[in-house]
């Protein structure tokens, strides 16, 4: 589904991404993990069109992403939400949400001047749509409230139904539980795989090791920029070079 | 009684045309607040509109209605033209870039003997009937509440709010903020071209800096979350310093001092949908 081959990424002389190259097939939820720092919401920024690679090419189902801007990327199918939250605050939830299905609202100037029966029928479609979505995340009672008064959580939840709006294939996580407590953590983690049997791809970067090896089918791992492993959790826990990046080498005396 | 209503009229006719004409000021310039742009080039909008109606009155005998919309698409088009480069530019950069565009359109005017240079334009027919500043400004009024219950609305703040996230969500901002600023020309222009025909003269020195500034600040005071605040920062700016003319000398002072004040106790303008939320809240809350 989304093919990335011999990706490099250079701000200045650092090399922030070095010759990553995987594949994340569809249907599936597909983790990438690594230590702070080591390039994973650089590679989002890149796929989804908001910092152009320096070198190499991402593909997504047969279509090059190169130098498409981010609107049409998000028009060919892959939505994202963000790691340090970008919710639009003084908008309702219910807003938030529909600003996600601007490019399926499709009325024109005079439908839209004259409120005509085209303007009408779209716009109470996507607000029936938007409280579905919401209802996926449980913020459905709260609809009407200023996403401002969201906790931490619900504004991630609301951040998930937002890209979901878009009508997304894949949707791009940014460590979609950062800062949850534990009960948080384990209802996204119900909300995800829901998702996931509606028939989305899922793809997130995540540091909490737990939540990724029980959700993912499959993980990369990156470090320093460069792809170390890829592969099933079990592969990926028994993988030493893994290990090494996560918990340090030994020192042999 | 038709009487007195004669005298009010003639009296103070000028003044109420004016509210109207300014508060279609104010309203161009939030079209762009709306989407977070702090363009100052309306003043120059309105202008070229003014002069461009102007001229088609004097020289080639147009009828009025054409006039009135030659003057909102020839700044439209002018619009569409610096819009392209400058709207890359964000914050004060932008400010800056479209104050000096103002500038070039200021003596660009001043020096052309087309539109009499300094003198300005002598003898344009009083054209301008209160219904036509009524109808205009109804008309803004009406498009503008209708584009903010639409998806443009809905693109234009989510713009404003975060322009990353817009962007993410399938938003051409580009494209966007282009068409609030060559709308917001529209209505300068219509607002210029009102105001000419309602004068007699009009000068080069009208639509400078202090135009735009004044523009912003009618918008501001008066609040930029609906279209409903500009309306209102409109009137109160065009009022008060009728409203203060006993105070003499001190006029300007007061006028700046309440500017002040407002600005201090109500940051977000006189008409704020969000505090009269939280204040509604509030009651029901305490009544519950």
């Amino acid at each position: 589904m989304l093919r990335i081959q011999q990706l490099s990424k250079h701000f200045g002389g650092l090399g922030v991404l070095q010759n990553v190259s995987f594949t994340v097939p569809a249907d599936t939820i597909f983790g990438l993990i690594g230590p702070n720092g080591a390039g994973k919401t650089t590679l989002f920024n890149v796929i989804t069109g908001l910092l152009k690679a320096s070198a190499g090419t991402v593909e997504f189902n047969g279509r090059h992403l190169t130098g498409v801007p981010p609107h049409r990327i998000t028009a060919l199918g892959i939505a994202r939400t963000f790691q340090n939250i970008r919710i639009f605050k003084e908008m309702t939830l219910l807003e938030n949400v529909i600003v996600g299905m601007h490019d399926h609202l499709d009325y024109g100037f005079f439908s839209l001047l004259f409120n005509l029966n085209t303007f009408r029928r779209q716009e109470s479609g996507a607000r029936q749509r938007a409280l579905e979505l919401l209802s996926w995340v449980r913020l459905e009672p709260k609809a009407g409230m200023l996403a401002d008064n969201l906790s931490y959580g619900e504004q991630r939840k609301l951040e998930l139904a937002r890209a979901l709006a878009t009508d997304p294939k894949l949707l791009l996580l940014d460590e979609p539980v950062a800062g949850m407590n534990p009960a948080e953590k384990a209802e996204l983690m119900a909300a995800i795989r829901t998702i996931k049997a509606r028939g989305y791809s899922i793809f997130l970067i995540e540091h909490d090791m737990r939540f990724v090896m029980g959700l993912c089918e499959r993980i990369a791992v990156l470090n320093f920029g460069s792809l170390i492993a890829e592969g099933t959790p079990e592969e990926i826990k028994n993988n030493p070079q893994v290990i090494e990046a996560y918990l340090g080498r030994e020192e042999t005396a | 009684m038709a009487e007195a209503w004669q005298t009010f009229w003639s009296t103070y006719s000028t003044l109420i045309l004016s509210i109207g004409v300014n508060a279609m000021l104010a309203l161009s310039i939030y079209l762009t607040l709306s989407c977070g742009l702090l363009a100052m080039a309306n003043a120059a909008f309105m202008g070229i509109g003014a002069y461009t109606a102007a001229l088609l009155t004097v020289h080639l005998n147009w009828p009025f209605s054409a006039v009135l919309i030659a003057g909102g698409l020839s700044p439209a088009l002018v619009a569409l033209l610096i819009g392209i480069p400058t709207l890359r530019l964000s914050g004060v950069y932008l400010a800056m870039a479209t104050l000096g565009f103002g500038e070039v359109v200021r003596v660009v005017v001043l020096n052309l003997e087309l539109t009499g240079g300094p003198l300005g334009l002598n003898g344009i027919p009083l054209q301008t009937e209160w219904w036509q500043v009524a109808l205009w400004l109804l008309l803004t009024l009406y498009g503008l509440a209708r584009l903010r219950r639409s998806k443009v609305g809905r693109a234009f703040e989510a713009i404003k709010e975060d322009e990353v996230a817009a962007r993410l969500m399938g938003i051409d901002v580009t494209a966007y903020k282009l068409l609030a600023f060559v709308l917001g020309a529209v209505i300068a222009g219509v607002a210029g071209a009102l105001n000419a025909h309602l004068t007699f003269f009009i000068s080069p020195g009208e639509y400078g800096f202090e135009k735009a500034v004044d523009i912003l600040t009618m918008a501001v005071l008066g609040g930029t979350a609906s279209p409903v605040g500009p309306v209102i920062g409109a009137t109160l700016l065009t009022l008060l310093p009728e409203l203060l003319r006993f105070l003499k000398d001190f006029r300007l002072a007061v006028n700046g001092l309440i500017l002040i004040l407002v600005v201090l106790f109500l940051p977000r303008g006189i008409w704020d949908p969000l505090r009269f939320r939280a204040l509604w809240q509030q009651r029901r809350r305490v009544t519950a």
